[in-house]
């Protein structure tokens, strides 16, 4: 399976050159455009996108931080600095719906930006893809077979307990016919991976264990084939505790997002 | 006469001691600063009903939400027992509500059957504690104020219980005598098995009745007036708790005004926001917080159950939110103290952060709302630990060297990595 794009990926600046209007404006964020792993993540999501033929487009370089690590490091300042430059540019563009690849920046512009002047439609890709799947374009099928294998989702606290977002990213897993399996705390009892809170920026405090090697080690219980995530920091600190744990060559992390684009051969 | 008499005085000496406490505590709530929580009024009652009159969130818990709702059960409806207690009391009559017949004996036998409930979960929540030390009542927190607290609370209303139903016993006694007023009234289907024990001369059965009578009202009293000394002021505090909780998305924090109009103010010259009150970014000390975070401490009543969720505190951090919530109530209930006695604008040169809470507990946090969810009666501790990181980083600028380095790269670069805004497409060019 190639990853590379076989295809442009449209940007905002373009779109409105050729004098179109997009129907959704994926908002990839900074792991997802930076992030050597989360960069595979933001390709299948576009993948999904083209494929379903749905009409995008991304901000590109004129996509900033939204904030979020500011805000909850406790810097507002920092953040809506931020939040009024890229609602500028939303607005700018006359953007009504997002679609984020990241549920930190999903729970930002949903909830946050509202009050700073920017009020948008806002999803989180497992919930475009479970509406994909809801209205019959998109499949498990043409792709890798996940059928029978062992999956556990990890729910992500911003998309979880944050935004009560606990039923999409697991219909996107339950067309693939494979075997969901629970962790102990999952849904609104999930346990934090460890990075929220700017935590991903900084060394943890110190204590007896860390928080992902703690949440690994309660995925791993569940004896998975596959670890699915999304959220491009529980990428890094759920991969992070996979190696750790010695287990890279059994257990696979993957977003849900990969996970569909390669259940339909994308 | 002179039982009447003293009852009232007794009575009215135990509310007002009662309402000059709370009192007190209402004033400290006060000096938290606005929040308006007055929007969505009909959503906030459901939330009440559902969240502290039903329970609902206790029940993540199966085994201890069946013996609190016990407790809780037998406390709400024990109380219409006082309230006969009450009339008795003033008139100088006994069982007034006898005349409901019927109604009367299934009204006194359900109490039994409730007080038997309180009775025997209160001495398993004692176990609990005492002799199955179960992990979530321990915790740096846990000093010894708090375990004595709890344990005075549940040994209470097991000697409230034991009154209820020996006084019930001893009358039963007196009522199969046929003595003096002690009609016939009420079943007792538990408190029967208490007679045996009880002596049969009517004397001492008065004397037991009596004593039992006075000392279930005067307990009730007195409990009413540990309250506000005691976490367990949640059995008050839950009401107006679940009803000013915050409804918005539990992701969504706060945008602070304050900072939106300097903000507006540095992007647009033109705008002049309206004069506000010069005020501190954050909170470095109880006053700085709003008035929902002081009234979500005094209604915490110490479960620990958002500890036992903490991705901090399970890993061996020093945070424990828990804590954060009863170092919010102690300095507050300091600063009231310091009120009292020196006067508003007192400075103690104590203050919530550092004194209490120490910065290496709030950079623990992962925000990811373990804590807020996990609290049966809605208290959010992330709140406070969010203000508390406000004022560290925008007050004083001490925030951890990488998290500097990390806000530095979304101020020069527009992400938190030091990568180059010019790069930011790569992802679907590169491979």
């Amino acid at each position: 399976m190639s990853e590379q794009l076989n295809f442009e990926v449209p940007t905002m600046a373009e779109l409105i050159a050729k004098g179109e209007e997009p129907e959704i404006l994926f908002w990839v964020g900074c792991a997802g455009s930076y992030d050597e792993r989360a960069q595979k993540t933001t390709r299948d999501i576009c993948k999904i996108l083209h494929h379903v033929g749905l009409k995008y487009a991304v901000l590109g370089t004129e996509e900033s931080c939204t904030g979020d690590p500011a805000k909850r490091a406790g810097n507002e300042f920092l953040f809506q600095m931020q939040a009024m430059t890229n609602i500028e540019v939303l607005n700018g563009y006359n953007i009504k719906k997002i679609v984020t690849g990241c549920p930190h920046c999903f729970n930002t512009i949903k909830n946050e930006y509202p009050g700073l002047g920017g009020s948008y439609e806002v999803i989180h890709h497992t919930q475009l893809i479970q509406q994909l799947i809801d209205e019959g374009k998109l499949k498990a099928e043409g792709g890798e077979s996940f059928k029978g294998k062992k999956i556990t989702y990890h729910d992500p606290c911003y998309l979880g307990r944050g935004n009560d977002v606990y039923e999409a990213p697991r219909k996107a897993l339950e067309v693939l016919d494979a075997q969901l399996v629970e962790m102990k705390r999952c849904k609104s009892n999930g346990l934090c991976c460890g990075a929220g809170g700017a935590q991903m920026f900084k060394e943890p405090e110190k204590g007896n264990k860390d928080i992902n090697i703690e949440r690994i080690e309660e995925a791993l219980e569940t004896n998975p084939q596959i670890v699915a995530a999304s959220c491009p920091f529980c990428m890094t600190m759920l991969s992070d505790g996979v190696k750790l744990k010695d287990q890279s060559e059994n257990v696979k992390v993957l977003d849900i997002a990969e996970i569909t684009a390669r259940a339909n051969g994308l | 006469m002179i039982a009447q008499i003293l009852f009232i005085a007794l009575f009215i000496a135990a509310v007002a001691l009662f309402s000059y406490n709370a009192k007190k505590v209402v004033r400290n709530i006060r000096l938290g600063k606005p929040a308006d929580r007055s929007d969505q009024p009909q959503k906030r009652l459901m939330t009440m009903l559902k969240v502290a009159f039903g329970q609902t969130k206790m029940f993540f818990r199966p085994i201890p939400a069946f013996l609190h709702l016990l407790v809780y059960a037998g406390f709400v409806i024990v109380n219409i027992e006082v309230l006969e207690i009450m009339i008795d009391g003033v008139a100088g009559t006994h069982r007034i509500f006898h005349g409901l017949g019927g109604l009367y004996n299934v009204l006194i036998g359900a109490f039994e059957f409730l007080a038997l409930g309180v009775w025997i979960s209160c001495a398993l929540f004692l176990i609990r504690r005492n002799v199955l030390k179960l992990k979530r009542f321990s915790g740096v927190e846990m000093t010894s104020w708090p375990k004595s607290d709890a344990n005075y609370i549940l040994i209470t209303e097991i000697l409230l219980m034991t009154a209820f139903l020996t006084m019930n016993a001893a009358d039963a006694k007196l009522q199969a005598l046929g003595y003096g007023h002690y009609v016939t009234a009420g079943a007792f289907p538990v408190s029967q098995f208490l007679q045996n024990l009880l002596p049969d001369s009517a004397s001492s059965l008065v004397t037991i009745e009596r004593g039992c009578w006075w000392f279930h009202i005067i307990g009730i009293l007195a409990f009413l007036n540990y309250l506000p000394y005691s976490k367990h002021f949640h059995i008050l505090f839950a009401f107006p708790n679940t009803y000013f909780s915050n409804l918005e998305p539990k992701g969504e924090f706060s945008n602070m005004q304050s900072v939106t109009n300097e903000v507006k103010a540095m992007l647009d010259p033109s705008f002049t926001p309206e004069p506000a009150e010069p005020g501190r970014f954050g909170a470095k000390d109880v006053n700085d917080l709003s008035w929902v975070n002081l009234m979500n401490a005094y209604t915490c009543t110490e479960c620990g159950r958002c500890t036992s969720v903490c991705p901090a505190n399970i890993t061996g951090k020093l945070l424990s939110p828990r804590k954060i919530m009863m170092d919010t109530r102690d300095r507050l209930t300091e600063v009231g103290k310091n009120i009292d006695k020196s006067g508003n604008g007192f400075d103690d040169g104590k203050s919530l952060l550092d004194t209490y809470i120490s910065r290496e507990e709030i950079w623990a946090c992962t925000s990811c709302n373990a804590c807020t969810n996990a609290c049966p009666i809605n208290i959010d501790p992330l709140a406070i630990i969010t203000e508390l990181r406000r004022y560290a980083v925008m007050e004083e600028s001490q925030s951890p060297a990488s998290l500097n380095a990390m806000m530095g790269n979304i101020e020069n670069n527009g992400a938190p990595w030091k990568y180059s805004p010019a790069d930011r497409l790569n992802w679907a060019k590169e491979n």
